[in-house]
Order: structure tokens, then sequence, then C-alpha cells
């Protein structure tokens, strides 16, 4: 029982350390991509001493920068709500990755040690609660702000996440439907055959239809151009966290990089086989390779989307959510549904 | 059950990192506050009225819709999860076609009120 302990403890450690590590190079990700997208060169500069290193240690220049920023609280702020605000928001993205496998089991030390943190019979619904939780923090900072354009930022967000929370479950439960689980272990594990290349999204072709609908939905639930307008950066000047700086900022920024990498990862372990791929069965540390590589290349069409797509209007992005993703996902419910009933 | 303790061991770290990240940025940087910095960000002229204003009601609605269509979409999980079982093997496979048509029955009447209040006028932002 105490080993368990420890290695539950040890593999939450590291799961925290990674991300962490990994939402520092996902922003400085970004800035490349941007960079290259419009034909400039990006962060270069930042390196040690000497050795520029492609600007790679940019992130702990900017994490360094920001510690030492002032920590304003504005007067009319609601002081208590304000400093909770980003830890709010903050804590559910970090508590969401325990339940998604990575790699299917090494051994390290004469001990065969499972790649995942913990499994959950109902991982797929811990994962959605978990997200819905964050919009309490987006909710409460624009509102103890006390400022108008926060108020607005996050009255929006709070509108637009739950609209879009709805085509997000209901196209989860398409997968739901395929795979007979809400186990992300079991769900990965179902997706092994015919050398690791059994995803999900070749098995049933219908899925490709339902990546899309989740794909659109996650965007817009993590705040993403084109549904960034909670923090419209040209109308709303930065939406719900106008009023931050310093520490509290950064914890607004790493809450919404996690949350890209959750929904990143969620749609890889739905649709992409997780950490499946070929020659896995036999090379078991090459699942957390693969598992990385496909994380990356979604993390990389989100950015790609953010630099080509141009902002919704607000109307526009209230009709796209009801009128055709809610009503879309709820008919292919029905078809999934119905072709499982038929096929033996 | 056991599988959930790492729920609690998680949550006990990121609040732990959450209040050691708030308490820095509150000691590590100088702190001189002026009255014009404490003031709320109005791109940089003097606040005009108060941000403790009524919002559109529609905020309010899009809520009470989301409300129903969510506790569908609780309603589907469960059903989701076992359907697959139910119909291609097990005991209760002579009942497929009522586990299925209860659920269409369901998911019809949902729609039928999706249509509602689509035509109500509810989902209309510009009008």
């Amino acid at each position: 029982m105490t080993n368990l302990l420890l290695e539950w403890i040890i593999k939450t450690l590291v799961i925290l350390l990674i991300l962490v590590t990994a939402v520092a190079y996902v922003t400085l990700m970004e800035r490349k991509v941007m960079a290259w997208i419009q034909m400039r060169v990006g962060p270069n500069r930042v390196g040690l001493g000497k050795f520029k290193l492609w600007g790679l240690m940019q992130p702990l220049a900017d994490g360094l920068k920001m510690i030492f920023k002032e920590d304003i609280i504005p007067l009319q702020a609601n002081q208590w709500l304000y400093v909770l605000a980003p830890a709010i928001s903050l804590v559910p993205a970090l508590m969401t990755f325990i339940v998604i496998p990575y790699g299917s089991e090494i051994t390290l030390f004469g001990r065969t040690i499972e790649l995942h943190v913990t499994r959950l019979n109902v991982g797929l619904l811990y994962v959605l609660a978990l997200t819905s939780v964050g919009v309490y923090g987006i909710v409460l900072a624009g509102w103890s702000s006390n400022n108008k354009y926060s108020l607005m930022g996050g009255l929006r967000s709070s509108a637009q996440m739950i609209s879009y929370e709805l085509a997000l479950g209901l196209s989860i439960v398409s997968v739901v439907l395929y795979s007979g689980s809400l186990d992300l272990v079991e769900i990965v594990d179902a997706q092994r055959g015919f050398h690791g290349l059994a995803w999900n999204i070749f098995h049933y072709p219908l899925l490709i239809l339902v990546f899309v609908i989740f794909y659109i939905a996650s965007l817009a639930e993590t705040n993403r151009t084109p549904f960034d307008l909670p923090e419209a950066d040209s109308e709303l000047v930065a939406g719900y966290h106008t009023e931050y700086s310093s520490m509290k900022f950064v914890m607004f920024q790493m809450a919404e990089y996690l949350n890209l990498i959750t929904a990143s990862s969620i749609a890889t372990t739905l649709f992409f086989g997780g950490w499946n791929g070929p020659s896995v069965g036999r090379l078991p540390f090459l699942g957390p390779v693969y598992f990385t590589i496909k994380v990356l290349a979604l993390i990389f069409l989100a950015m790609w989307i953010r630099y080509t797509v141009p902002r919704f209007r607000y109307d526009q992005l209230m009709r796209f959510g009801w009128k055709f993703l809610l009503p879309a996902s709820i008919v292919n419910i029905i078809i999934s549904s119905t072709v499982i009933l038929f096929t033996r | 059950m056991v599988n959930y303790v790492p729920v609690l061991i998680i949550l006990i770290i990121a609040i732990g990192m959450a209040a050691i990240i708030i308490i820095l940025s509150r000691f590590a940087a100088k702190n001189r506050p002026t009255r014009e910095k404490l003031m709320p960000y109005e791109c940089g002229v003097e606040p005009v009225g108060t941000a403790r204003e009524r919002q559109s009601v529609k905020f309010y609605l899009v809520a009470m819709v989301f409300l129903l269509f969510d506790i569908e979409a609780v309603f589907l999980v469960p059903w989701a999860a076992v359907f697959r079982g139910v119909v291609q093997s097990g005991p209760y496979q002579h009942l497929r076609y009522v586990f299925y048509g209860e659920m269409m029955v369901f998911m019809v009447v949902l729609f039928v009120g999706l249509v509602y209040v689509w035509r109500k006028g509810i989902l209309e932002w510009n009008r």
C-alpha cells in the first residue's frame, strides 16, 4: 500500500513537472509558429551566454520577468475573489491529466510501471467535469475585477463555453457508443490491433465527422481563435484578465495552454489511438513518443487555425454552436447507434 | 475506489502550487501602488460609470437552455457506455430494439425541444 502510494505521488509529480515544462515550451512554439506563418523569425535571442540556441531559453526568461512584475490588485476589485479566480482556473486544468494514458507499461528498476497515473471507470466524465469547473475561474475573474471589459469577457466566456460544451459532450457520446467504455485506458487498449494502427478514426469512418465537431468545440472550450471572444484583444482589451498582472496573469495563461494540451490529448486518446503506433507492442517506450507526436501535431493544428482564420462575430458564434454543431452531434449519435444496432 | 486516491493527491499538490505562485507574486516584486495603477483599466481615460450594471437577459436564457440539454447529455452517457454490450451480446439481447427505441424517443423529444427554442427566437442574437 505504501509502495502504491509512493508510486502515485512520484507519477503525479513527474506528470506535473512535464506539464509545466510543456506549457512553457508550447508558448514558445506558439510564438515561433506565429512568426513563421507571418514570415518573421520569432524569438531567437535568449540562450545560454554565447549560444543562442534558437531562443530555447525564452520561456525561462519570460517566467523570471513575470515573477518580478508588480502585482496589482485594483482598489475597486473584490479582493478575495480576485485572488482566488486564477487559482480556480489553474487547479482543474492541472488535475485533468492524471487519467490520460500515455503508454502501455515499462519495466524500470525491476518494477513494472503502467504509464498512466490512475484509471477511473468514469475517466472521460472526470475530464469533462474538470474542464467545466475552469469556467468559474474565468467568470469570477471577469466579475471581481470590477472592470467593464472584464465583465463582458467573463459573461461571453460563460455563454460560449456552456454552448459549446453541449456539442463537446454529445460528440463524445458517439465515441463512447463505439468503444463501450468511459475508461480512457480501456478506450486506448481497444485501438491496439492491426500493428497498432486500429485507431478509432480509421476503424469507424463516421468518427471523422465526430472528430471535426469535437475539435471545433474544444477550440471554443479552450477560448482559442476563431472563438477567442472572451479575450478579444481588439475590442475587450484582454477580456477577463485585463486587470491581472504578474504571476496571476501567468496562471491564466498556464490554464489556457494546459487546457489546449488536455484537449489535444483527449482528441488523441479518443480518435487517434492514444499511444498506439507501429511496433509499439515490442518497444513499449515508443508509446509516450507516439503520444507526444500526436498531441504536438494537434496543438500545431490549433495554432495553424489561430493564425489563419479571423475571429467570429458573437451572434455568428452562438448560431454556429446551437444551430449547427448541436443538431449535427445529435444526428451523429442517432446514426452511430443505428449502425451499431444493425452490425454484428 | 482506491483508484481515486491520485485525484486527492493531485488536488492537494495543485492547490499547493497555486498558493505558492500567488504568494510568490505578492512578495517577489516591488509594490509601489499609485492611484492611477489601482483604477480600473479603460484604455487610459478616466473610467466612465461602473461595471456593476445589469446585463442582457440573453446570457440567462442560454444558461437555462444549456441546463436542459446538459441533462440530456448526462442521460445519454451511461446508455452509450453499455449500448454495445447490450445490443451485440449478453442476456438482454432480445430486448435490443426496446433499448434502442426508448432512447430514440427521448432524443426525438429533445430535438423537438430544440426546434421549439429555435422557433421562439431564443437563439437569435442579433435582434
